[in-house]
């Protein structure tokens, strides 16, 4: 049976894709491969929206972008992260870290009996 | 990389994008393949998890933030495609925005230029002019010339502010170089300072040179210091002789150096000047000027002088009762240039309204006829925004190109439209196409733009989508037929208006050039002449040199008489003087006042006045003898009414009361426009010979000559130069006129503006007649179905044109009568700022209005009679 997949809460994916660029310059198709399998393929990246949102973070000046070659010798749009890219990526984590573990704890509560 | 970078490497990022996302199938292929699909089943999923290839592209290029500016460019291009394929269209549109927006450019340089750029020195707003004014006015008004004395003692008094002051004087630089007849002027050693205005070559005054004893020392012109002096730097230190006298020049002034607006070519310091005026209290004529101190205001200055102004009245009561000082900001006097101007303006713009309806409602008709090509783009997605924007787009493309074009028209009409200017343009030396006047005109351009394009733009996207698609070709859409009479109304009544302007303009100038000026001016040359300045201090001496002037004038083969003549008709200058009738005093206020002519006995032989009673002046009225004037037919009736003024006596003219010796024809001596409407008009003329011997270096001063001549008046200028040089070869003639040629220049800003109006008028007429054949065409277009259909059930050729006739006809009444209203307000406005302009004339307003009703008619013959031509067959097959 398929894990059952989830779509991505509004806005995470810009942080998904600074995440994943901070590892080390890489290419579209790369970045969409590695987002299905670190997720173990939970998250369903639209690969219609990866394109736009990498040309958006680029000219909002937190990608930078080089043409490099590949492994297999093809000329590839290698991205990697600008200063601005990682204050904002850390900005962005810390901001989700914080709303995951509240929301966390909101849903950890015991149920009934409140008094 | 900014957008605008981006935007230049628009093409490179386009082929990036492609190979970006190509490498993302391949690369998802190979997986797919891998993973054991075929190939084409690999291609297949990997599009499909991509989405639409060309969608992600179109996000991705949203993503990069130049997508308006695609759609801007793309918008342009369509444009000039659609403009391209209807060269016709285009051609008319742009040449009538050219010249509607370069016309219009024109009229608003010279308005900047001449009415609002202030003067060129620095802070000029803190620079103010200083006046007296008094609690009683004369026929001239109240404002007065500074006296010296008063200067001082202002200058004393006020601190708001820093004074300085400068006297026009003429006269003859006779060495180096030819004797040459010239204006200057006293300043104030402060002059230049207190303006900001730097010498060009050598040094300002000094305050120890602006005293009485002084070494003399003066300052020249660069047009002088070019002439004569071939611009040497030597020249500093040089001698200039003006009025006999040696000066020392220490300083050259800026090219292009102009006292508020008249070009001086020498001046002097004024502290220098031992003549009694100089402590008259009486003597006015002194320019003063003002700089406001740091953070004074104008206000406080005012009040300063306001105290100054009492305590002096208080102080010298004979002569500065009811007398005070006050400050006004330093602004160019532009008199009546101001509202040629702005009429000027007020036409150009009617002009460009007309072409902008006509643009308008060509792009209109356009718009409607592609309804259903927009109704279709809509119905595929596009949005009804983008679609406007479209539109306007275009009419952008066309507004911008037109006034792109029009600029251009204007900067290469805009010197000789100034040259062309009736008397000179003030200022005109100031006025240049600055970035002032691109702003306005780019202003102008999008603002037509956007007139033309609103309403195409809003009809555009078509209301009712379904039933565009459906209805076919043959769609007659209300709300745009209107929209066409709109545009045709408009223009009509825009065009009336200029109509109408321009017929009285031409009845006026009709009525004008049949009056009679009040004297023959044919064959009659007139030039102010100098004595040479050695005679000029003797009065016996003078009277004898001019007496000789004459005289040698006389002799010249060709001349039939000669006369002296201080105020020359219709020429610049009045000689306004206050008179009494009887002895008893009467305050100034209260005096009549005439305009004194001082003459010579063949005055009337030369100018062909006529004489109505008495005689005029003869060779034995001399100092002496009884003092004798004569006066005009207005100052007959006005000084004497009822009475034979012959015998009669008049004060305050010469020195003692003289007698009314003959009464003469009144002269128009403010030229044929100006003349009865102005204030002062009787006109009164006393003899040369008797003028006591204090007034004679003045009076020498202001003297012309008239010479009646039996051959053409210039060809005997030539002659006349080189008899009345005199003895020692400074003796000239300057101000040359002939009496006809001042007589056709007291009309010219009527006939100027008559021109205007008349080339402006046609100009509308035609553009008129343009839309409304073009609606007319266009409508009937639209009807051809309905037409065809009327033809095939028995309408008569008769009835189809009217049908169509009478479509124009409605709208050109109801533009009529618009115009109509709109042309009396106009005509109004003409008669207040036109010399010489009366109420509207019906029988020229109906004419003007039925000229154009004629054309309208003609320009809606042409299509009435292609609709006559309707094929009722393929009228009813069509669509």
């Amino acid at each position: 049976m398929e894990t059952p997949k989830s779509d991505l809460p509004q806005g995470t994916l810009d942080l998904l894709i600074l995440k994943i660029v901070a590892l080390g310059p890489v290419h579209g198709y790369a970045i969409a491969q590695r987002l299905q399998q670190v997720s173990r393929d939970v998250v369903q990246v639209p690969q219609g929206s990866l394109y736009p949102a990498l040309h958006r973070l680029e000219n909002r000046r937190l990608l930078a972008a080089d043409w490099k070659q590949t492994e297999t010798g093809r000329e590839a749009k290698f991205y990697r992260l600008t200063r601005k890219g990682r204050s904002q990526l850390d900005i962005e984590a810390a901001d989700w870290q914080r709303l995951a573990r509240a929301v966390g704890s909101i849903l950890a509560m015991p149920e009934g009996g409140a008094s | 990389m900014n957008w605008f970078g981006r935007l230049l490497r628009r093409s490179r990022m386009e082929d990036q994008l492609d190979r970006e996302l190509s490498l993302h199938l391949e690369q998802h292929m190979a997986a797919l393949i891998e993973h054991g699909h075929s190939p084409e089943e690999a291609r297949r999923l990997a599009r499909m998890e991509l989405g639409g290839l060309e969608q992600v592209k179109e996000a991705c290029r949203d993503a990069r933030g130049t997508r308006w500016l695609d759609d801007f460019l793309y918008d342009v291009r369509y444009a000039l495609r659609t403009l391209r394929q209807n060269p016709g269209f285009a051609a008319v549109a742009l040449l009538t925005l050219a010249l509607g927006t370069g016309a219009t450019t024109i009229m608003f340089t010279l308005i900047e230029g001449v009415l609002w750029k202030p003067f060129p020195y620095p802070h000029p707003e803190q620079l103010v002019r200083l006046q007296e004014q008094t609690d009683w006015s004369t026929a001239i008004g109240n404002l007065w010339g500074f006296t010296y004395p008063n200067y001082l003692d202002c200058k004393r008094d006020i601190s708001a502010a820093d004074l300085a002051v400068s006297s026009i004087v003429r006269g003859t630089v006779s060495a180096p170089g030819a004797a040459e007849y010239v204006v200057g002027a006293e300043i104030s050693s402060n002059l230049f300072s207190l303006l900001g205005v730097q010498v060009a070559q050598g040094r300002e005054f000094r305050a120890e040179d602006d005293k009485p004893g002084a070494a003399p020392v003066a300052i020249i012109s660069h047009t002088t210091w070019e002439s004569r002096f071939g611009a040497a730097p030597e020249t500093i230190g040089a001698r200039i002789t003006f009025d006999t006298k040696p000066y020392t020049i220490v300083g050259v002034m800026p090219a292009g150096f102009r006292l508020a607006d008249g070009e001086l070519n020498i001046l002097t310091p004024i502290g220098q000047d031992t003549s009694p005026r100089m402590q008259n209290r009486g003597a006015h004529g002194f320019q003063v000027w003002g700089r406001l101190r740091g953070g004074a205001t104008i206000e406080r200055a005012r009040s300063e002088l306001a105290v100054a102004g009492s305590r002096l009245a208080q102080q010298y009561p004979e002569t500065n009762k009811g007398r005070t000082f006050i400050a006004s900001p330093l602004r160019p006097e532009a008199g009546d240039t101001k509202a040629t101007l702005w009429l000027l303006l007020g036409a150009v713009a009617a002009v460009l309204l007309i072409a902008c309806a006509n643009i308008a409602s060509l792009l209109l008709a356009r718009a409607v006829s592609r309804g259903r090509e927009l109704a279709m783009r809509l119905a595929l997605g596009a949005s009804r925004a983008r679609l406007a924007r479209q539109c306007l787009t275009e009419s952008a493309v066309l507004a911008v190109a037109g006034g792109g074009l029009g600029v251009g028209l204007a900067s290469i009409g805009l010197r000789p439209f100034i040259a062309f200017w009736p008397g000179g343009l003030p200022r005109a030396w100031e006025v240049r196409l600055d970035w002032r006047v691109l702003l306005f005109s780019l202003a102008v351009s999008v603002l037509s733009g956007l007139l033309f394009g609103m309403a195409p733009a809003l009809r555009a996207p078509a209301r009712d989508l379904e039933q565009t698609l459906r209805a076919g070709a043959r769609t007659v859409v209300g709300s745009s037929r209107r929209l066409h009479s709109a545009f045709v109304v408009s223009e009509v009544a825009l065009a009336i208006v200029l109509l109408v302007c321009a017929g009285m303009l031409g009845r006026m100038l009709q009525r004008l050039s049949a009056l009679d000026p009040g004297l023959n001016v044919h064959n009659v040359l007139t030039a102010r002449t100098v004595l040479s300045p050695s005679i000029l201090t003797d009065a016996g001496r003078t009277r004898a040199a001019w007496q000789d002037l004459v005289d040698r004038a006389r002799r010249i083969p060709g001349v039939e008489a000669v006369a002296m003549i201080d105020t020359v008709p219709m020429r610049d200058g009045s000689n306004p003087i206050g008179y009494r009738t009887s002895p008893a005093m009467v305050p100034q206020s209260d005096q009549p006042i005439v305009l004194a002519n001082c003459t010579s006995p063949d005055y009337l032989s030369v100018t062909g006045i006529p004489l109505r009673r008495g005689r005029f002046f003869t060779d034995q009225d001399r100092l002496g003898g009884q003092l004798v004037v004569v006066i005009d037919e207005v100052m007959a009736r006005e000084a004497f009414p009822g009475q034979d003024p012959i015998g009669k006596q008049i004060w305050d003219i010469m020195p003692e009361p003289a007698t009314v010796v003959g009464v003469v024809g009144h002269v128009r001596h403010w030229g044929l426009a100006g003349d009865d409407e102005s204030k002062i008009r009787a006109q009164l003329y006393y003899p040369f010979a008797q003028i006591p011997d204090a007034w004679v270096q003045r009076w020498s001063d202001l003297m012309s000559i008239a010479v009646r001549t039996r051959v053409e008046p210039r060809s005997l200028l030539q002659p006349l130069r080189v008899q009345l040089r005199g003895a020692l070869n400074d003796q000239v003639l300057y101000e040359v006129h002939t009496l006809e040629e001042l007589d056709e220049a007291s009309l010219a800003r009527q006939r100027f503006l008559m021109f205007l109006f008349g080339a402006f008028a046609t100009l509308a007429l035609l553009l008129a007649c343009i839309g409304i054949y073009g609606v007319l065409a266009y409508l009937t277009g639209q009807r051809v179905p309905e037409i065809g259909m009327r033809i095939a059930l028995g309408a008569s050729a008769g009835e189809v044109m009217w049908l169509v006739l009478r479509n124009g006809l409605i709208m050109v009444s109801v533009g009529a009568v618009a115009g109509a209203a709109a042309a009396t307000a106009a005509v109004r406005l003409l008669v207040q700022l036109v010399q010489g302009m009366r109420g509207a004339e019906p029988g020229t307003f109906a004419l003007m209005v039925l000229v154009l009703i004629v054309a309208a008619m003609i320009a809606s013959f042409l299509p009435a009679r292609r609709a006559t031509r309707i094929d009722p067959v393929e009228a009813l097959r069509q669509d």
